[in-house]
């Protein structure tokens, strides 16, 4: 391979920058009418009375759709949705009843000729409501909630009661409470949609998604029509973080609206919508217990986790990390949700796990702090090679090297044992680490790959790139696997009449789609290599396809490379103007996507990896390090430098990966030292309401971040050993923070965000 | 955002003209904080009278006082980075660029920064009870998440605390306020006297009648340039409101305390000259210990909400500090 791994400039670079590269709200259409929904002032009740008049008469207003006019959809039945190979972020269908379940629900829309003209006339429509007490207030609810049996397929109740005796036997242990706010996604490009009705039974939609294919299973469900009967198109989109994961009740509003006034229609939410409609990472309520004998080796762990769910079945599954990581005989593990009037939780970048990792390794630096045990050495000694669930091993593991190298390169030795011994001026200096782990899950794929005679590849797959490179590593890839410049090479991604592909979230891209990528492409070689063997006019005529390589676009015999013959050549001899393959890479352990596209073959997949999904655990490591200095007077906290390490298989793209993990270690910091919404527990109206208050990181909250990777490819994950990258470095950085704040101040931190207020 | 008029004036007095004449007028100038009112529908002018034409930026001495006026036009940016402001007032310098964003800076007014709202979330959203907004319809604050709000002087009517960093500077130098009146004749308004205490009347921010438009604001000599810091604490490094602020400046008299001016932001409904500190220091040697003693004095009549009770203590620290680094030469 020479091309993967290299740090190559983003193929799409240049598109980006210039603006070139189009987003879904940028496809305006002839006669297009722009909607704006109209949102519910309560959070629980229902709708007694709309009076739309006003709105009707407000200048270029085309239609207002409400509960009372809206058409009525299909009946939704989740099993039945996701059969069809959809999902939604909330189970709710706008317009269907008058029933309000949170504090901005879309309870209307309004279509007008203008952006202007919508947004002011869906001021105009005056609702009246039959209020009820909205349930808000996460303590209270949390005691008339519910244990549930599973979460997200795994048990949600692991060894309830078992851990009391262990703890209370064990000669050193800690208990201890660590809570996470509620957190929103906001991506940079809001949730943007452009229905395009064509006649009754057709459609298109631009949709800014993390998944094209799911919008589309979505949108046919609902609207009644043949899947193929709707495209999907999301060439670019500027980030989604979970929030474009599953479609949300905006997309049926927007081509509800087109439908209803018969013409191309856009919905772009606003940053207050985004606080509303489009999920969020509920707020958790984690008690952590930990015991180990005085030689620091970890007898017990119990995680029990508490979060907040609504309109789903989803809900924070904090315990993760906890499931995964040390080398403790017992480990009970169990949630408890509460239902409160808010829009559904969701899944947000690093999902359970980035939560889940502030409360487990902070409560490791606790403990290693009462075992005077260093907390690299502590997590080193109750390191496990093996799912310490599943018993199986990991698949490739080398979290004791993103330990070791982590010190190092951060100068770790440096670190005092002891809190309030480092100072700089009127700064306290403190060191913190914690450890990082996140599923390594692959689901099948397909890709399609033509080779012109002109010498120039298309490749496609119905997946994405959320701004995170996957056009790039997908030409590397291809680059590789057909001997072709990856200037020659085209990708084309982002349609749902692309062969299909997963969701792009869990950081699954990587992992599923090029080995899709690759197969198509071996199989595209095979096929040409074949004309060029059976060419009595080819140099190859009659070689062995074993003993013939490839480069430069060319077949070379191995033993002589004057025997050799141009892809072109083949092709034109052959009076062909192109050769295509498409394949399904699917491997045993990952998730179905229903029947591969028509023109795409099963790749054939060794026995050895089918098994593999029975033989190993899939997952992913890390080692976060922080420096943060504090000036306790005034309760400031600058995180100075950060070191993360990560052990992810493969690394396709040195450049967009090293992007990826500063960006996830960015985006932690933003949970870790700001980043909060909080809901008035009288009216369920987020107080936080827009970038203004909802504070994310600015370039002075981030300190230059040292990126370092393991780089041994996984074996058993693909043929190309490449795990995702997208998520795992916002574990633990959280942790590695609060733990360094201990260091420096003596004091801990168990309530995220650490704001000035907190460490006063 | 509702349909408007826009009107675009060339000198002052057209422009007050044109707002006096209509109750529903208000002025333009950098428009970044009046936009997004409107387009949140919490501002609802029928009309807008675009003042940038006007001839009100310019940053001079006046002959006859020695003070320095401030266009009431000149950019933030430009009034910061202003070779005298710079030299003679560093805390007003020190305090503009603490505020907002650099672009926002370069787009926003002096006059405009005076006006600009509270950023109470239940005075933008339409949906809750803000007296401001809409009087008699309840302060949605007072008993909800108020973290941000008032400690000093609120009413049961309004809790909500000045956003601006530029007016806690233009506070402890005892600005100057030049008005021209509706008539066309000018007035001036002491700073203090500038913004208001909510009591019964939150929804009015300031002292101006309806149509008097900000045409300068003054600044008087004085000797604390080599002597003044603005501290401001807040949720991140920058672009946030403060959670507290200070600006403080100390004129001495050897290592005795001749005057001391310390003024805090993100504590009341107007920039908080911290009075009870001043004049505990007055005449005082500039220590730790005073300075602390100060602080405490000052904060001793706060009066904190259910989620801002750290603002007290932070209150004291920032006082203490930010004294203290006037002490040591804190230019900007």
């Amino acid at each position: 391979m020479t091309e993967t791994g290299k740090p190559i400039d983003r193929v799409d670079g240049r598109l980006k920058v210039t603006g070139a590269a189009k987003y879904a709200a940028e496809y305006n259409q002839p006669q297009m009418a722009y909607a704006f929904p109209v949102r519910s002032t309560i959070a629980n009740g229902t709708i007694a009375s709309v009076d739309t008049n006003a709105a009707l008469q407000s200048p270029g207003v085309l239609m207002v759709l409400t509960h009372e006019n809206a058409p009525r959809l299909k009946a939704l039945d989740p099993q039945e949705l996701s059969q069809a190979g959809g999902r939604l972020g909330e189970n709710l269908v706008p317009l269907q009843d008058g029933r309000v379940h949170y504090f901005g629900q879309f309870i209307g829309v309004v279509v007008a000729e203008t952006y202007e003209q919508a947004r002011h006339a869906a001021g105009l429509v005056r609702v009246a409501y039959a209020e009820e007490k909205p349930a808000i207030d996460f303590e209270t609810e949390l005691l008339k909630g519910f244990r549930p049996e599973t979460a997200q397929g795994q048990p949600a109740q692991l060894n309830t009661g078992q851990a009391a005796p262990l703890l209370a036997a064990a000669p050193v242990k800690i208990e201890r409470t660590y809570t996470t706010p509620t957190e929103n996604h906001h991506p940079m490009e809001l949730h943007s949609t452009i229905a395009i009705w064509e006649g009754a039974n057709k459609l298109i939609v631009h949709e800014s998604t993390q998944s094209v294919m799911t919008v589309r299973a979505v949108v046919a469900y609902f609207f009644s029509l043949k899947p193929e009967n709707v495209r999907v198109l999301a060439p670019y989109i500027g980030g989604g973080f979970g929030s474009k994961g599953n479609p949300w009740t905006n997309i049926v509003l927007a081509v509800m609206a087109g439908q209803a006034v018969n013409r191309p229609v856009k919905l772009v939410i606003t940053r207050h919508m985004m606080q509303t409609n489009v999920g969020r990472r509920s707020e958790t309520k984690q008690q952590v217990a930990l015991g180990a004998g005085s030689d620091g080796k970890l007898a017990v762990m119990r995680h029990h986790n508490n979060s907040y769910s609504n309109l789903t079945q989803y809900f924070e599954r904090s315990g993760s990390p906890t499931e995964v990581l040390y080398s403790a005989p017992l480990r009970e593990i169990t949630y408890q949700v509460a239902r409160l009037n808010i829009g559904a939780s969701t899944f947000v970048r690093a999902p359970g796990d980035a939560p889940g990792s502030f409360a487990l390794e902070s409560a490791m630096d606790e403990l290693a702090y009462e075992l005077k045990i260093d907390p690299v050495e502590f997590r080193v000694i109750n390191h496990t090679t093996t799912d310490p669930l599943s018993k199986l091993p990991y698949s490739s593991e080398h979290l004791i090297e993103c330990y070791r190298t982590g010190a190092e390169k951060f100068g770790w030795a440096r670190r005092k044992q002891q809190p309030r011994q480092t100072r700089d001026g009127r700064y306290l200096v403190g060191y913190g680490t914690a450890a990082a782990t996140y599923p390594a899950s692959r689901a099948s794929a397909s890709a399609r790959v033509r080779l012109a005679a002109d010498g120039r590849v298309i490749v496609q797959s119905a997946t994405l790139d959320l701004g995170t490179g996957t056009y790039t590593i997908m030409a590397q890839t291809a680059a590789d696997a057909l001997g072709v410049s990856v200037e020659r090479i085209a990708v084309e991604i982002g349609d749902s009449d692309l062969p299909p592909a997963p969701v792009s979230a869990r950081s699954i891209t990587t992992a599923s789609v090029l080995p899709a990528v690759l197969a198509a492409c071996e199989m595209l070689r095979k096929d040409l290599m074949q004309l060029a063997t059976a060419d009595a006019k080819s140099k190859l005529n009659g070689v062995n396809p074993a003993e013939i390589i490839f480069s430069d676009a060319k077949f070379f015999a191995r033993s002589d490379r004057s025997k050799s013959d141009s892809y072109s050549d083949i092709l034109r001899r052959n009076n062909k103007t192109a050769l295509e393959a498409c394949t399904t890479a699917m491997p045993a352990s990952g998730s179905g996507l229903g029947a591969p596209g028509a023109s795409c073959i099963l790749a054939p997949t060794d026995s050895e990896e089918n098994s593999d999904a029975q033989k190993y655990s899939f997952h992913s490591f890390g080692a976060q390090f922080a420096e943060v200095r504090v000036d306790e007077d005034l309760g400031l906290i600058r995180v100075k430098r950060f070191t993360t390490v990560h052990d992810v298989g493969r690394i396709m793209n040195e450049k967009t990966a090293r992007s990826q993990i500063i960006g996830s270690v960015t985006y932690a910091l933003g949970e870790t030292l700001m980043e909060e919404t909080l809901f008035d527990k009288r009216f369920g109206n987020p107080v936080t309401r827009t970038l203004a208050d909802y504070h994310v990181p600015v370039n002075l909250d981030v300190p230059p971040i040292d990126v370092h990777f393991i780089g041994k490819p996984d074996p058993h994950i693909s043929p190309i050993g490449a795990r995702g990258l997208g998520e795992i470095a916002s574990v633990g950085v959280a942790a590695a923070v609060a733990n360094a704040v201990f260091n420096a101040t003596g004091k801990r931190i168990r309530d995220l965000p650490i704001t000035p207020d907190k460490l006063l | 955002m509702r349909p408007f008029q826009y009107t675009k004036v060339n000198d002052a007095s057209a422009a007050v003209q044109a707002v006096s004449a209509n109750a529903n007028s208000q002025f333009l100038a950098g428009g970044t904080n009046l936009i997004d009112l409107m387009k949140e529908d919490v501002a609802c002018p029928v009309e807008l009278v675009d003042i940038t034409r006007l001839n009100l930026t310019q940053i001079s001495t006046v002959a006859e006082s020695g003070n320095l006026s401030i266009g009431a036009l000149a950019k933030n940016s430009d009034t910061a980075n202003h070779p005298v402001v710079r030299q003679n007032y560093p805390l007003l310098t020190q305090a503009i660029l603490a505020g907002a964003s650099g672009q926002i800076r370069n787009m926003a007014t002096n006059g405009g920064n005076l006006n600009q709202r509270t950023r109470c979330s239940y005075f933008y959203d339409t949906a809750m009870p803000c007296n401001k907004r809409e009087l008699g319809s309840g302060c949605g604050a007072l008993e909800g998440i108020n973290r941000y709000h008032a400690i000093f002087g609120w009413s049961e009517q309004c809790v909500a605390v000045y956003p601006s960093d530029m007016a806690i500077a233009l506070a402890a130098l005892d600005a100057i306020v030049q008005v021209q009146r509706a008539d066309g004749t000018q007035r001036t308004i002491a700073f203090a006297d500038y913004h208001r205490l909510p009591e019964n009347n939150p929804e009015k921010d300031n002292s101006l009648n309806p149509g008097e438009l900000i045409t300068a604001i003054e600044l008087p000599t004085n000797n604390f340039a080599d002597r003044s810091y603005y501290l401001k604490v807040r949720d991140r490094s920058s672009y946030a409101f403060a959670l507290v602020s200070v600006a403080a400046a100390l004129e001495m008299d050897g290592n005795q305390i001749q005057q001391a001016r310390v003024a805090m932001g993100g504590v009341a409904h107007k920039p908080w000259r911290a009075l009870e500190a001043e004049e505990f220091l007055t005449g005082k040697t500039a220590t730790a210990a005073n300075f602390q003693a100060a602080a405490e004095a000052e904060m001793r009549q706060a009066k904190p909400l259910e989620h801002n009770q750290f603002k007290v203590e932070l209150g004291k620290r920032i006082i203490a500090r930010a004294l203290m680094q006037a002490m040591n030469d804190g230019r900007a």
